[in-house]
């Protein structure tokens, strides 16, 4: 198809979890044709098998469509979708500098939720058009009019003759791409000056190197052509350059102002490409650097550890190519008394936390230790001086602190009104300070509370599931910091403090805490040669304990008529069997029991 | 020339136990059969022995003359120990005295329990008293080195119980005792039954009633020698001894297992195929047998000469790393030997872990 920018269209999807995207996305996909039938499967730009598995979004995705509109015209449409969850809202903000406008699904029986206001308010002041579009009209509750009418009132758009459509039964699609034709602008431009691109994303691919994906702004890039990497000045010769088409990469030669799509270069070195960066030619280079992207804060921390010690070299490699195409990742080096050498990872959020942990397991093939996950607190020292504290073991003796802080979120949490009571009971035991409450309806609640951020990175979410039968959604922003009785809460095994084990908590909550976990140790270490003490200690004083016995029996009694080979296969079983422990000290700790020390609402 | 250890595997049951993993068929046509090729493989091999082990299965489902006939293929040295496992309800007076007279010098017989409620738990085909008079009677037809196999912790049991089953055992003229503690083995009907884990006694009574029959044995003049065996003075099993001395042994018949020239090899579990056979299949299952892993292992089981630290490369090691177990009592050194105490005995998988690394 012949290159004209007024014929192209970028955009992406805003939606809350579970409203519809990735199924609009497919039928988008189905409509145009872009996709084979027999090639056609579910959530089809959710090509992780995390996303799947979920059934959400954690990577921006890029594909173009070829549209053939009732004007008679051919368009090409690059569809950028889009994580909905508020961990990955970095990611949302990526994307949506290289389009020109956004739908926004609206659950016809649900409304507007808290995130999909996010991103809107994102996507208009990215200078986004955003055209509404009001899903899952086939539900026996929808109200797409009131649904319309909260559009219009809480964004302030008009949604009045936006499109009823049901992206599960296929109702109305035809109806999207005409609109996305007429109401979002076609990119202008400059073909003819100096090539200027922003990256976007970009991932490892151990054949081609590092693969960038770019929204051109102005200029072209061909095949041959050598590049420059405006922030590190690297520059390389463009290998491949082309679009994104719904299973693979399709190199085209060139791509123009206006399009969005990838470049190779063999690109070796990850520490090159930033995302957010701006491609030029290092020939002809343009004048200024896009503005790139607001660097994130990460909220939650925990150190990451090698299950193996030897495989520390392979983690670091991992959490590179990771933090690749995620740039929202930091880690640094830590080392631990219990564990060894691993990294001090920041995350934006605990699903964000989770996602990375099971992406180093399944696509890095790593096993992993991750120690409970901690905020940052402010402490005032004695001497006047403030630190940030990110990691437990670094927490200040109590002698040589004057005030402590802890970070606070507003949260809201949506549920049917059944559940009321025991939202509030929830929040109520997690420090909670109850806001307002908003009936939606007669049978959905909406209610707000301020929640201490270290009583969320827990498990409160999944405490929450389970008492509302995976009902309610929790969404949550950082608001900032509060002064706090704060205490650091150390776990000794045979006497013995582990490191890792550490974390603070409330001195109101330090007893039960304590309790809780001397009770999960005590069940995930198994019994070992000799008694093990476990004790919870705050400053020195043991306020929890609990005793694992020592292993009475563990022997191979029958000679099994001379079998030898048997005996010793059982002991080298055992053998490996002991490696997949942690030795801290005389104590073999499994790693479950690092991971039930995080889940103690059960 | 030295000579070895001969083990003969006789699989044959006239059923099997549910708790039993041995490899045992129950067509009884197949002993002739099987005592030829049995018989065939001793020539080939010009076997050479001064001890001879008959394990099963049952043995005693053999006639006096196949087991006559075995023996006379086999070349025996002086003073050689024959030992064949009997069950009690398969033997008379006569067989006992046949078998004597064969050659066979040391019975083992499969008693398991005197308590009769439970030998019916473990699927026994004799009861307490056809047990007693089984040892009775091979005592009477001249046998002066009877064992017997008693089974700890078994479904039902309690220390009262086994209190009696001691009692009654010690009083029998006896000269070596085994007692294992009962193991759930995946692939019998008790491993794929789940029902019977309820009725077996929890970690800290098995461990409770193995010390306490280690010490009622003891008391008895039946000294511990090994994790599960138990002599008078003189009495210990020679053939067994050989596998923990990662001596060399024979192995003859379907499932049998032999160490020789440092090779341990395993005849297939197949009794059509090993009758067939004009020589037995033997997979290697281990090309360096007797290594430093394996003597550890095999030598910590024996209680009494224990591991010769002098003797053992990496032995300063592992007398480092066996300090703590010493000191809470669950070794015990004796000059250059390292011991496992009864206490250590019940713990011995993670002690062997800890100390091999």
């Amino acid at each position: 198809m012949s290159y004209n920018q007024d014929n192209i269209r970028n955009f992406c999807i805003i939606a809350h979890i579970d409203h519809g995207k990735s199924t609009l996305a497919d039928r988008i996909l189905e409509l145009t044709s872009t996709v084979a039938k027999r090639d056609m499967e579910e959530q089809l730009l959710d090509n992780m098998d995390i996303e799947r598995e979920r059934g959400i979004t954690i990577k921006a995705r890029a594909v173009r469509l070829n549209y053939t509109a009732t004007d008679g015209k051919d368009y090409v449409f690059n569809l950028i979708d889009t994580p909905g969850h508020v961990d990955f809202n970095y990611e949302v903000s990526r994307s949506l500098v290289a389009c020109e406008g956004a739908i926004l699904i609206v659950d016809a029986s649900q409304g507007i939720e808290a995130q999909t206001l996010a991103n809107t308010y994102l996507a208009i002041e990215n200078d986004l058009e955003v055209m509404p579009v009001i899903n899952k009209i086939d539900l026996p509750s929808a109200d797409p009019e009131r649904v319309a009418d909260e559009v219009e009132n809480i964004i302030g758009i008009p949604a009045m003759d936006s499109p009823r459509i049901s992206a599960k039964m296929g109702t109305n699609i035809a109806e999207v791409l005409e609109r996305v034709v007429t109401d979002i602008p076609a990119p202008h431009g400059d073909i003819d000056a100096p090539l200027k691109a922003l990256i976007f994303d970009c991932f490892y691919d151990s054949y081609k190197g590092v693969i960038i994906y770019v929204r051109v702004i102005d200029g072209e890039i061909r095949i041959g052509q050598k590049i420059r990497l405006m922030a590190t000045g690297a520059e390389f010769d463009v290998v491949e350059t082309g679009y994104m088409g719904a299973t693979d990469l399709v190199n085209a030669g060139v791509l123009k102002a206006g399009e969005v799509g990838y470049i190779t270069a063999s690109i070796k070195s990850i520490g090159d490409t930033k995302v957010g960066d701006t491609v030029t030619d290092a020939e002809n280079p343009c004048d200024n650097a896009l503005p790139g992207y607001r660097e994130v804060n990460p909220m939650v921390f925990s150190g990451v550890y090698p299950a193996d010690g030897a495989k520390y070299g392979d983690l670091r490699d991992a959490l590179d190519k990771l933090q690749l195409n995620d740039a929202s990742l930091s880690f640094q080096p830590e080392t631990s008394v219990a564990l060894g050498f691993g990294f001090r990872c920041g995350f934006l959020g605990l699903l964000h936390m989770e996602i990375i942990q099971e992406r180093l397991e399944r696509e890095y093939n790593l096993d992993l230790i991750t120690t409970a996950p901690s905020v940052i607190y402010k402490v005032k020292l004695t001497n006047g001086e403030t630190v940030f504290i990110d990691n437990p073991t670094n927490y200040p003796d109590p002698a040589v602190i004057a005030s402590a802080e802890e970070p606070m979120v507003k949260a809201s949490i949506l549920a049917p009104t059944d559940f009321t009571g025991n939202i509030m009971e929830l929040c109520q035991e997690r420090r909670g300070i109850f806001k307002d409450m908003k009936y939606l309806d007669a049978s959905r609640v909406e209610l707000h509370y301020e929640l201490p951020l270290n009583e969320i990175v827990y498990d409160f979410f999944d405490a929450l599931k389970s008492r509302t039968k995976g009902y309610a959604s929790f969404d949550y922003e950082m608001m900032g910091y509060v002064p706090s009785k704060l205490v650091k809460l150390d776990i000794l095994l045979n006497g013995d403090v582990v490191d890792a084990l550490s974390f603070i908590v409330h001195a109101d909550n330090a007893y039960k805490r304590a309790r809780r976990i001397a009770e999960k140790l005590k069940d995930n270490i198994p019994r070992q040669l000799f008694e093990i003490p476990i004790q919870a200690a705050v400053g020195g004083k043991v306020i929890a304990r609990e005793t694992v016995k020592a292993m009475r029996k563990d022997v191979l009694a029958k000679c099994y008529g001379g079998d030898i080979t048997r005996k010793k296969k059982l002991l080298e079983k055992q053998k490996e069997g002991k490696k997949r422990m942690r030795q801290l000290g005389t104590v073999e700790v499994p790693q479950e029991a690092f991971m039930a020390v995080l889940k103690l609402d059960e | 020339m030295i000579p070895k250890g001969l083990y003969i595997h006789v699989p044959f049951c006239v059923r099997k136990c549910p708790y039993c993993d041995f490899y045992s068929e129950t067509d009884l046509t197949l002993t002739q059969p099987y005592t030829e090729a049995v018989i065939r493989n001793i020539n080939q091999r010009n076997c050479y022995a001064d001890t001879v082990y008959f394990g099963g299965g049952t043995p005693s489902l053999l006639t006096a003359k196949q087991i006559e006939n075995i023996l006379s293929a086999v070349k025996i040295a002086d003073g050689a120990e024959i030992t064949m496992e009997c069950n009690p309800n398969t033997v008379t007076e006569k067989y006992l005295r046949d078998i004597l007279s064969a050659g066979v010098n040391r019975i083992s017989f499969g008693i398991q329990s005197l308590d009769d409620g439970e030998l019916k738990m473990l699927g026994r085909i004799h009861d307490s008293q056809t047990a007693v008079n089984a040892v009775q009677l091979a005592y009477e037809a001249g046998f002066r080195n009877i064992s017997a196999d008693l089974m700890l912790c078994t479904a039902n049991q309690t220390m009262y119980s086994l209190g009696n089953t001691l009692e009654k055992l010690v009083k029998l003229p006896l000269t070596h005792v085994s007692a294992y503690m009962l193991k759930i083995e995946p692939d019998t009907p008790y491993g794929r039954n789940d029902s019977i884990l309820p009725l077996l006694p929890d970690e800290d009574e098995t461990a409770d009633m193995y010390l306490f029959a280690v010490k009622k044995l003891a008391e008895n003049g039946f000294e511990q020698y090994e994790i599960s065996n138990f002599a008078k003075d003189g009495f210990e099993s020679r053939h067994n001894l050989k596998y923990w001395r990662c001596e060399e042994y024979y192995g003859i018949g379907p499932s049998a297992h032999s160490f020789i020239d440092g090779v341990r090899r395993a005849c297939p579990k197949n009794l059509q195929q090993f009758i067939s056979q004009e020589t037995q299949t033997e997979l290697v299952t281990e090309e360096n047998g007797g290594d430093y892993e394996e003597q550890t292992m095999l030598s910590l089981r024996l209680t009494k000469e224990g591991l010769d630290l002098d003797k053992i490369s990496g032995g300063d090691e592992i007398s480092n790393r066996a300090k703590p177990l010493i000191n809470a009592g669950l070794m015990k050194r004796d000059g250059s030997r390292l011991m496992l105490t009864a206490e250590g005995c019940l713990v011995s998988n993670e002690i062997i872990c800890r100390l091999i690394v």
